[in-house]
Parts: C-alpha cells; structure tokens; sequence
C-alpha cells in the first residue's frame, strides 16, 4: 500500500460533473430552433450575421483577456458565445455588419469584460449591446426586411413590426399565426413564438432553469396587459397579442434567465420576473420606444444585487436570524 | 406506493449500490486489533488493561470517562501488546489499545446462540443502564453514545421513536443487508428502545432504492401496530436527522434545536441492533458490518467486522487496491473522510471503506462562479452556500454566523452540484469551525 498516493481531501468525494461550459451549450442548442426559424424566414444572411456576431464577441473577450487584462482566456467555457448568438437573435436581419461588430464591442467589453467578466456583471452583456445600437443607430435597428419565405397567405405590411404598427394606429388587424410560426417583421429570433417555446423546454427539462423567472415575466406581463386593455379596448391591444409580439418571449425565456443577473432565489426570481413583465408592457403602452423588454431587464438586472440582498432563501426550520 | 421526504432542496447523485445483493460475510481475524479509545463524540474512554495482559472478546478495556463518553470492549482474544498512539480516519494521532490475537475465545457472559428472544422483562432504567454498559454509540456516523439521546434532558419528552434506514449515501449497503438479514432483532431492538424511551410508536424509514427492505419489513410489522415502515423517496440527504424527522413526522426541528424538541429520537439501524445484543445476548458493541466497495474492487462485499481490524486486512478481503486506486475513503462519498494510509483501524462508526479510482477521485477544474444558484436549490437547510463561502473567503464571521452558517449539516449537496466546481463547502466547514468557536469564546 505504501507504493500508492492517495488524494487526500474534504468531502463531498464525488461530483456531479455539471459544468459551466455544458450549461452554456445547452443554452446554444435550445437557441437553435429561434435561429433556424430566422434563417428561414430572412434568408441565409441571418447566418452571416450571427457569425458575426459570435467570432466578433469570441475575439472580443480573447483581446481583451489577453492585451488589457492580461488573464488567461476563458473564450472556451461558452459564454461569449451566447452573447454573440443572442445579441444577434436580437438585432434586425438586414443590419449592416459593421453595426453588429460595434454591438458585439460594446456587450464583450462594456457589458462584460468592464466588470471583470463571466459572473461579476451586472447587466446582461447582449441587451447591453443590443441597447447601445437601438439608441445610436436607431434608423438602421428600426428596418425591418420582411420574411422571404410565405408559409401563410397574408399581406404582410411593410417594414414595421407588429408593436411599430400598434403604436402608430392600434386598429391594426391582428393575425395570430404569423406570430405563432414567425411569418412577420422584427428580430432575427423573436419572431416565432413555437420555436422559441421548444427552447425553453429545453432549457427546464435539462434544467438549465427553472421556470420561475419566464413563468412570472409572462404572466405578470399577460396582466398587466389584460388590465390595460380592459379599462380601453380601443387603445390597448388584447393580452395574448402583447405576449406574442415582440421581443417578449425571446427576453422571458433566454435574456432575463440568464444566471449573472438574475436573483439567486425562487422567491427573487419571482419578484425580478413580475418586475420586467410589469415594466415591459408599462414601457410599450406609455414609452416612446415600442418595444420594453430589453430595458425591463435591464432596469431589473440593477434591482437584483438588491433583491439578492434582502430576499434570502427560507431557512431550514424558520430559523429567525439572531 | 406513497413516498415520503423533506421539502426543500437535496440531491440524487447516483446510487451505486453495488454490494446490495451480497450477504453478510464474516470477515475473519486480522492479526492484531487496534481499538481507538475515541470512538465516539465526547471525552475518550480509560484504559484499564496495560501491556502483556491477556483479554477475551467482550472484555471491558475502558470505562467511559464522564458523562458523555462511552467505554471499549476488546473486540477479541488475545495478549495486549501496548497502549500507543494511532492514526484514526481524521488523520488525528489518538490513543489506542493494540491487542495481538490468540484464538477467538469470547466472555461466558454473552449468549452466543442465533436464538430469538422478543420479551424483555426489564425496567427502563435497567435498559438505558445495559446500553450505557455495552458502549453503544450511533452507528451511522456521528458516534454519539445512545444512552445519552435516549435520555430526554429536562422539559423534553420522547413520543416517537425513528429508526433510520434511509443510507442516503451512494455505495453504502450495510444497514440494507442487515434489515434483510437481521429484520427480527431489528424489530425487537426497536421494541425495547421504545420502552426505554415510554413511547408507543416508532417509524423505519426506508429509501425506496431498498425495495426488498421495505416489503420485508412491512410484512414482519403487519401484526405490530407500534412500529410503522415508512418508504422514502430516494433523495439525499434523506438520512440526515432533521430531515428523516420532517419526511416522517412533517415537523421542522428549528436552528439549534435538538430532535428531541419535536418529541423525536432518531436511532440507526445498525445502532438498534446492536442495542437488541446487548440487552437481550448481553453482547458489549465491538463487531459491526461495513461495507467495502468501489468499482475497482475485485470482491466488493460486507464484512461482519469485529471492531478494532485495520482498513488494508479488510479491503485485501475484496481483492485489494489497485494502480487506479485514487483514494479511499472512510465512510460514503458524500460525507466520508478521505484517509491517508489503511492502518486506520474500523471504529464503533465505520459504516464503509470506499476505494474511488483516481478519474473518479479529481475534482473538476474550478471557475468563476456565474451565480447560477443551484447551490441555493439543493441546500437541505435553505442556506445560501456562494454566499457563505465568500463571507468564510474574506473573514467575514460576523455576517457569516448571521446568514446562519453554524446550521449547515455538511452534506456536500452544494459542492456537488456547483457547475464551476468551486470549493464551497469546504469554504462554509472553515467558516463554520471559526464561528463555533467565536461562538463559545463569547459565552466562556
């Protein structure tokens, strides 16, 4: 026995072998029907794009690890790589791609590598570089192509997306399939609602997530909206279509649920959920902008070292704190 | 089949049950016994036999010393070699008796016959007091002597009794095999601690990985209306005592309080047994069934061990370490010590020697944590365990013993679920240990 060297160390001697890179990939894989829809529905550029984006924010992270920060690089643990892929499921197929390079800029090296990286930052890195390019170059973010594919037999309506068309007259008529199956104007993944539904079943059955945080975003948001278009059908448009537009699920099921900047707790979560429903369908009714998730989040990502602080998890017994 | 279990959080790391087909075997005669005379929680026990002096199995060779303490019997036949030091499975340096082994002559006292006897004619008093004397401690672990957790402290009373059969670690079988295989003596053990304590019911609770186990039990109990047998979902730490007592009584023991504030003693299985030989066969505790497992043993078996038989003799039985040998470990993979050499002798507590192969043994490369919050999702006690480990990273023990880190039962779920692979508990034992202490300088 003497010839043999034991590992000597606490325990627990065994482990579960989850990793972060595995969880990150899981995420890829239940992205992927959002894209794919895309790319069917706007053509083979969504790909460039999202390529784009991806090797931009990868070679963003990597620059900045190793000629600022001088660390070694951890563009391999798949964080980067969803940024990238989620920064440009949020951005319009026909962006130019000098704008989705400056987008992938601002999430890597503002969004994220600012505050030190994977798991110090406090805003989601893609609806911060998202946001950035929504404000500074509003006229391109705004351009919608229309799907090149027909499934359907509508007439689509011209470079505006739904919430667009709602805002300028609310006596649009509305039409669910197109958002079920992703036939319409908007972002390169927010457009088809069963595509982005088979993701996020992915996302719980692997249990990536729970469903604390998109559960109470839909909900909380379906409300909110519920209430609005009871007190003034004429303005606000009926609940569902407010869940289905936009960039709502998208943000519930993948942006909000994202580890870093979401609470720690079920009860947290419960609360930052209902924070961005609330906000979301308050911004688009009220907002200028038409769209409100992306700053929902934004605005409840600065909430949760907050609600992280005073909503801990129920101790064992009801123990009071002394 | 409904399946009992505790709310929030717990784990299912795989089972690995892999000797829980394999009887019981009787493990033989090591050369030489080395009985650690600290094998329980509290003061170690004195010796009272010295160099060349010729003992039995069964043979008092130290009286407990004070009240929570619990004395040794020599575990066999045979001329004491010395009293020395030895290193136990903390890698402490303790006090031990070494006796060289002649023969297998056992004390005239004990009833060595297989014969079941249900009837127990003597007082509550008379029971507690043959427990005390037989050295019996909690076999599941912790070693706490049994006679002092059958005796309510002031204020306390006793109305149910638990017996834990959960064995919620992976690998470990030898509290299966023996339900299986001592499932009477088990029922009569649970009989007589139930009038040591003046209750009236008390609960097996069994994880439902221990099927055989269960219907077993239930079909020895169906003419017993005292003792119930509760299946439990397999999920750890199920075996942990607050937790057993809120899968089975649905009751929550608060922060610092002991089970016996919800009228709840919890006994192991192996501890039961034991305490039906010494009342009922007048046998002292100083045999016990271990398991000796790990998937890169030839022969993983369970041994009937007499107590005191080093480490190695038991896992050369199995067939013996090989080169991919990582680690072993002393106890189950979740809360087992890893121990540094096999001179280790077994102890009143040892339920298993785990052989983990190195591959197994590595821990994964540890990153920053992404504030994912699985800790916070599978920790038992509703603890916060990131934070925790930061407030013991940075010396914040204030704060730490505020967010409550003395609750934590050191079950490891959080460290085995951590996608980063980060060092959490072994962070929230360092707080812990330091809180403790702060804890009691502040009181002295």
């Amino acid at each position: 026995m003497a010839d043999h060297i034991l590992i000597i160390s606490p325990s627990p001697h065994i482990h579960s072998r989850n990793r972060v890179d595995k969880l990150m990939y899981t995420v890829i894989l239940a992205l992927l029907p959002a894209l794919i829809t895309g790319a069917y529905f706007f053509g083979p550029r969504v790909l460039l794009l999202t390529f784009t984006a991806i090797v931009a924010c990868l070679a963003f992270e990597y620059l900045i690890q190793r000629f600022i920060l001088k660390q070694p690089t951890t563009i391999t643990d798949g964080s980067a790589l969803v940024t990238g892929l989620l920064l440009s499921l949020n951005l319009p197929a026909g962006l130019p791609l000098w704008i989705v390079i400056i987008g992938a800029l601002v999430a890597i090296g503002i969004g994220k590598m600012s505050f030190g990286g994977l798991g110090k930052n406090i805003f989601n890195p893609a609806i911060v570089g998202r946001v950035f390019l929504l404000i500074s170059f509003p006229a391109q973010m705004t351009t919608w192509p229309l799907p090149e594919h027909h499934i359907l037999d509508i007439d689509a309506t011209a470079g505006a997306t739904i919430l667009t068309a709602i805002k300028n007259s609310p006596n649009v008529s509305l039409d669910m399939m197109p958002l079920l199956i992703g036939e319409r104007a908007g972002s390169i993944g927010e457009t088809g609602a069963i595509a982005l539904l088979i993701g996020v079943i992915i996302l719980l059955i692997r249990k990536v997530i729970t469903w604390h945080i998109p559960v109470s975003i839909v909900v909380s948001a379906f409300l909110t909206a519920a209430l609005f278009h009871w007190m003034d059908p004429a303005h606000y448009i009926p609940p569902h279509f407010q869940i289905l537009a936009g960039g709502l699920l998208l943000g519930a099921f993948f942006m909000a649920t994202d580890y870093v900047t979401s609470p720690m707790t079920s009860r947290g979560m419960l609360i930052y959920g209902c924070g961005i429903g609330i906000l979301t369908i308050l911004i688009r009714s009220f907002g200028s902008y038409p769209e409100g998730i992306s700053f929902a989040i934004l605005i409840m990502n600065a909430f949760t070292p907050l609600i992280n602080t005073y909503v801990q998890p129920k101790r064992f017994g009801g123990g009071k704190k002394k | 089949m409904k399946l009992y279990t505790f709310k929030k959080g717990g784990i299912h790391p795989p089972e690995n049950k892999i000797t829980n087909n394999q009887p019981i075997k009787v493990a033989g005669l090591p050369n030489q016994v080395v009985l650690l005379l600290s094998q329980h929680i509290g003061a170690p026990a004195q010796p009272i036999v010295k160099k060349g002096d010729m003992v039995k199995a069964g043979t008092l060779i130290a009286t407990a010393n004070g009240m929570i303490s619990a004395p040794v019997y020599s575990s066999v036949s045979g001329k004491v070699n010395r009293i020395d030091m030895q290193t136990d499975a903390s890698g402490y340096k303790r006090q031990a008796i070494f006796i060289d082994v002649e023969g297998d002559e056992w004390e005239e006292s004990i009833d060595r016959t297989p014969t079941l006897i249900r009837e127990c004619d003597l007082s509550p008093e008379e029971i507690l007091g043959k427990i005390e004397k037989a050295g019996i401690v909690g076999m599941g672990g912790a070693a706490f002597p049994t006679h002092i957790k059958l005796k309510p402290p002031k204020g306390f009373k006793a109305e149910s009794l638990l017996i834990n059969g959960a064995e919620c670690e992976p690998y470990l079988t030898n509290d299966h095999r023996l339900m299986l295989e001592k499932g009477e003596e088990l029922l009569s053990g649970a009989h007589i601690l139930m009038k040591a304590l003046g209750v009236k019911q008390s609960y097996i609770g069994i994880e439902n990985n221990k099927r055989d186990a269960i219907e077993y039990l239930t079909k020895l109990t169906q003419n017993d209306s005292g003792i119930k047998v509760i299946p439990l979902k397999c999920k750890y730490p199920q075996g942990s005592e607050k937790h057993l007592i809120e899968a089975i009584l649905h009751k929550r023991v608060k922060s610092g309080a002991l089970p016996i504030s919800v009228g709840a003693v919890v006994q192991n299985v192996s501890t039961v047994i034991a305490v039906y030989e010494a009342v009922q066969k007048n046998k002292p505790l100083f045999e016990r069934v271990v398991t000796v497992t790990g998937k890169g043993l030839k022969e993983p078996a369970n041994y009937l061990v007499r107590i005191g038989t080093p480490y190695q003799f038991l896992i050369n039985l199995s067939g013996g370490t090989s080169e991919d040998t990582g680690k072993i470990i002393s106890g189950g993979p979740m809360m087992g010590k890893a121990v540094a050499d096999t001179s280790i002798p077994v102890t009143k507590g040892s339920s298993g020697i785990l052989l983990l192969s190195e591959k197994e043994a590595k821990r994964n490369e540890v990153v920053e944590c992404i504030r994912c919050a699985k800790c916070v999702e599978v920790c038992p006690m509703g603890l916060n365990p990131t934070q925790l480990m930061t407030l013991s990273e940075f010396n914040q023990w204030d704060k730490a013993e505020k967010e409550m880190i003395t609750d934590c039962i050191e079950c490891g779920s959080c460290s085995y679920t951590c996608p980063a692979s980060r060092p959490l508990l072994d962070y929230i034992r360092l707080g812990k240990g330091t809180v403790l202490t702060n804890i009691r300088n502040r009181k002295s």
